[in-house]
C-alpha cells in the first residue's frame, strides 16, 4: 500500500491501528477512519486526541472527502490527514489543496498509475485559481479570524 | 470585455497538456473508462449516438469577433462545417476524433477559449443575461460577477466530483432572461442602501422533477459572493444524495431537506468560509469591472426607415439599448425549416465581420440560440440588416412562434428517446406557410427530446416533450410555463400525440388561441392565464369533445 506525498512513493511509517469514527476507543490517541458518509460530529468531539485522520474515498467519482478534509482542518485539526482508496493521479492536487497530507493507494492502482504520473500533479500550488482570488487554506485560525 | 491574463494562458495550457496526457493514458491503459469519463466530461467531451461531441464554453454568452472566427475554424478543421447554439451559453461540436480534440482545444486556447467544466459533475459554465451591458433596463452588468464566478470554479479542488452537475445564472436585471429561477443557483442583482448584492436562490431545475428555485437570501453583498456560493456547493458535496443520480440534484437536495434547514446549513457552513476570504477577489473584481467599461460609442443621426422588411426586422429582432443612438440586434439561428442554433462557418465568420463592422467586435449568444449584436448603431441597421438577408440570417422572428428552443433529440443525443428537431424545423415551416405569425405575436414554444428537458420544454408557454411509447415517439404537451421573473412550470394538457399529428395539435393550438384573445394585445401567456386550460385542451383534442358531448 503505497503513500503518496509530494516526493513521491514510501512507504506507510505511520504505524497506526485505524478506528471508525463511529466506533472510537475510550482513551487516545486516536487513529481515525472516516467513511466519506460519515457523521463528523464524533471526529469534531474528540480531534484534540488525534493525531491521524484516514477518509476514505470508495471510488473516485466521489468527492465528498475533499470536503471533509476541508472540515476538519476547519475545525483546526493539524496533525497527518490521509486520503485512502480510490484516488487517481489527476486528483492529487484536489487533494492537497483540499488539505490532505498524502494520499493512500492500492498496489493495483500504483502499478497502473505509476509514480510518474502523480509527480506530475505534485506542483499542486501552481496555476490555482483559489489561492489566486486570495481564498487561504482551510485552517481553524483563518476560520474564526472573523 | 475579459482579456486573458498570463495566470489564465498558462493555466490553460498547463490544463489542456494534462487533458493531452490524459487520452493518453487512457489508450495506454493508466486510466480505466471508468476514471477517464469524468475527466473527458469536466473538459467538456461527450459520448454521443454516433460520435464524440466537444461543448465548448462561451463564458456569460459573451464573444469577441477573434473568437467567433476561431470558432469557425473549429467547425471546418474538425467538424462537418457547422456548430450547433446551445441552451446554456455553449457551443457544439458533434463529429470531432476524439484524437483531434487536443488540438482544438489548444486552438481554442489561443483566443482564450476552453471547454473546462461544460460538463461532468462540476459547476458548469456560468451563464447571464445576453443583453448583459447593453440593456436599458439593468441594474449593472452582471458579466464581471459571472467572470469572478468563473475563475473561482474552475478547477476548485472541493467541487470537482459533485453528487452531480451544478448550474450558476446571473442576471443584472429585474427583467430575468437567464432563467435564473431554474438554475441550482440562481443570482438577481439588486441594489440596497446603494449597495449592490445578489438576491439568492437555490434548488431550481427543470430535467425529470423541475423545481422553481426558492429564495435563500434576500440580499448577499457582492462582497461576499463567492464566500456564500462556496458555502451552498459546500454543503451541498456532503448532502446530495449519491445513491440515484434522478435524486441527486440541488433541488432535490432542498425539496427533501426542506429551505429553511438548508439556508441554517449554509449560512453557519458560510460564517465559516468568509473570514478564508482575504478580500483579493474584491480587488480582481474591480480589475475585471474595468475590463467591461463600455465600447467609445460613435454614431450619426439614423434616417428613417422606410422599407417596410426591415421595419419588419426591427420590430422583432432590435431591442432597446443604453443609449437612444444604439440598438440591440438579434441575429436569428431560427430560419424556418432549419435546425434552432446551428450555424455554418461562413456565417460565423460573417457575423464577426459584422460585429467588427458595426458593432465595435462584440457578439452574444443567448440561451434561446441566437446570435446578439449587442450595441449596433441604429445608423448602421439597414446596412446590416442587407448583410444578414442576403446570408440567410435575416429572419424576423424573434420571440415569435419559429424562435423555437430544441435540444438535439434523436438527431445525435444519446438519451434521446426522440426527435426534437424535426418537430421544431415542421412547426416553422408551418406557421410560416400559414402567415400568422407576426399575428399571433410573443410566443414561446421548447422541444426536448427525452426528460431531461434540455430544450426546457417545462418553461416554454406551449412545451413539447419527446418520449418513447413501446418504441413509438409520443409527444407530451404542456401548456403555460414561463421563463421569466415570473417563472411557472407548464403544466401538461393530456394524452401525448403521436409525430405526424404534433405539428397540427400545435396549429389547432394557436389558431384557438387567435380565436380566444381578447384583443390583439392579448398574448398566448395572457390569454392561457386569464382563461385557464379547457378552452386549449379542447383545441388539442377536438375528438375527445365530440365523444363527451
Ligand atoms: S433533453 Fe434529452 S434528448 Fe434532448 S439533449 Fe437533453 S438529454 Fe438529449
Amino acid at each position: 500500500m503505497p503513500i503518496v506525498t509530494d516526493a513521491g512513493f514510501a512507504p506507510d511509517d505511520l504505524n497506526a491501528r485505524f478506528s471508525p469514527s463511529d466506533d472510537l476507543p475510550a482513551n487516545g490517541p486516536l487513529s481515525i477512519d472516516v467513511a466519506s458518509d460519515a457523521d463528523l460530529t464524533p471526529v469534531l468531539a474528540r480531534l484534540e486526541e488525534a493525531t491521524a485522520i484516514r477518509v476514505a474515498f470508495p471510488s473516485s467519482a466521489d468527492g465528498r472527502g475533499f470536503t471533509i478534509a476541508r472540515q476538519l482542518r476547519r475545525a483546526g485539526y493539524t496533525g497527518r490527514l490521509r486520503a485512502e482508496g480510490h484516488v487517481i493521479a489527476d486528483q492529487y492536487a484536489m487533494a492537497r489543496r483540499s488539505g490532505f497530507d498524502e494520499v493512500e493507494i492500492s498496489d493495483d492502482l500504483a502499478a497502473r498509475q505509476p509514480e510518474d504520473q502523480w509527480l506530475a500533479r505534485a506542483d499542486w500550488q501552481a496555476h490555482d485559481y483559489q489561492s489566486r482570488l486570495g481564498r487561504r487554506r482551510d485552517t481553524k485560525s483563518a476560520a474564526a479570524s472573523a | 470585455m475579459y482579456h486573458y491574463t498570463d495566470f489564465d494562458r498558462d493555466f490553460l495550457a498547463e490544463r489542456n497538456a494534462q487533458f493531452r496526457a490524459q487520452v493518453e493514458r487512457r489508450l495506454d491503459g493508466s486510466l480505466t473508462e471508468d476514471e477517464f469519463k469524468p475527466l473527458r466530461l469536466m473538459n467538456g467531451i461527450y459520448l454521443q449516438l454516433h460520435a464524440y461531441m466537444l461543448r465548448v464554453a462561451i463564458p456569460y454568452g459573451t464573444l469577441a469577433s477573434g473568437q467567433m472566427r476561431t470558432l469557425a475554424v473549429l467547425a471546418e478543421k474538425w467538424d462537418k462545417g457547422y456548430g450547433h447554439f446551445t441552451t446554456r451559453q455553449n457551443i457544439q461540436y458533434n463529429w470531432p476524433r476524439l484524437v483531434d480534440i487536443p488540438d482544438m482545444l489548444d486552438t481554442l486556447g489561443e483566443v482564450g477559449m476552453h471547454a473546462i467544466q461544460t460538463s461532468g459533475n462540476t459547476i458548469r459554465n456560468v451563464t447571464a443575461d445576453h443583453f448583459a451591458g447593453a440593456a436599458k433596463d439593468e441594474i449593472a452588468d452582471p458579466r464581471p460577477v459571472a467572470e469572478l464566478l468563473r475563475q473561482w470554479s474552475t478547477d476548485h479542488p472541493e467541487f470537482q466530483f459533485l453528487p452531480r452537475k451544478f448550474k450558476i445564472a446571473v442576471t443584472g436585471s429585474p427583467n430575468d432572461r437567464a432563467v435564473t429561477r431554474s438554475h441550482d443557483i440562481g443570482l438577481v442583482m439588486k441594489e440596497q442602501d446603494g449597495e449592490i448584492g445578489f438576491e439568492v436562490i437555490i434548488g431550481g431545475g427543470l430535467g425529470r422533477t423541475p423545481m422553481i428555485g426558492k429564495t435563500v437570501r434576500d440580499f448577499v453583498p457582492k462582497a461576499d459572493l463567492l464566500p456564500y456560493c462556496e458555502a451552498i456547493v459546500s454543503v451541498y458535496n456532503r448532502l446530495g444524495r449519491r445513491d440515484n443520480k434522478y435524486k441527486a440534484r440541488l433541488k432535490i437536495t432542498v425539496h427533501e431537506n426542506g429551505i429553511e434547514e438548508m439556508r441554517q446549513r449554509i449560512e453557519d457552513r458560510f460564517a465559516q468560509l468568509k473570514p478564508l476570504f482575504s478580500g483579493v477577489d474584491q480587488v480582481m473584481l474591480a480589475g475585471i469591472e474595468a475590463q467591461f467599461a463600455l465600447p467609445a460609442f460613435t454614431s450619426n443621426a439614423p434616417a428613417p426607415i422606410l422599407d417596410p422588411v426591415l421595419q419588419s426586422f426591427v420590430d422583432t429582432n432590435v431591442t432597446a439599448h443604453k443609449r437612444d443612438d444604439h440598438a440591440i440586434v438579434t441575429i436569428s439561428l431560427k430560419k424556418h425549416g432549419e435546425t434552432p442554433g446551428d450555424a455554418t462557418a461562413d456565417q460565423m465568420r460573417l457575423m464577426a465581420d459584422l460585429a467588427d463592422a458595426h458593432a465595435y467586435g462584440e457578439l452574444r449568444i443567448s440561451h434561446e440560440q441566437n446570435v446578439i449584436l449587442p450595441h449596433v448603431r441604429r445608423d448602421a441597421l439597414p446596412v446590416l440588416f442587407a448583410a444578414l438577408r442576403s446570408a440567410g440570417l435575416g429572419t424576423a422572428n424573434i420571440g415569435l412562434a419559429s424562435d423555437i428552443i430544441a435540444c438535439p433529440g434523436m438527431d445525435y443525443c444519446a438519451l434521446a428517446t426522440a426527435r426534437s428537431i424535426p418537430v421544431a424545423q415542421e412547426i416553422a415551416k408551418r406557421i410560416d406557410a400559414l402567415r400568422i405569425e407576426h399575428e399571433v405575436g410573443a410566443l414561446k414554444i421548447k422541444i426536448s427530446g427525452c426528460i431531461n428537458a434540455c430544450g426546457h420544454h417545462h418553461v416554454g408557454h406551449i412545451g413539447i416533450l419527446g418520449l418513447d411509447r413501446a418504441g413509438v415517439e409520443n409527444y407530451q404537451i404542456t401548456l403555460g410555463g414561463d421563463a421569466t421573473e415570473t417563472a411557472a412550470i407548464g403544466e401538461r394538457a393530456g394524452p401525448g400525440f403521436a409525430y405526424d399529428q404534433v405539428v397540427p395539435a400545435i396549429e389547432r393550438l394557436i389558431l384557438a388561441y387567435l380565436d380566444l384573445r381578447a384583443g390583439d394585445e392579448e398574448t398566448f401567456i395572457d390569454a392561457f392565464r386569464r382563461l385557464g386550460p379547457a378552452p386549449f385542451k379542447a383545441a388539442l383534442y377536438p375528438q375527445e369533445n365530440q365523444d363527451a358531448a
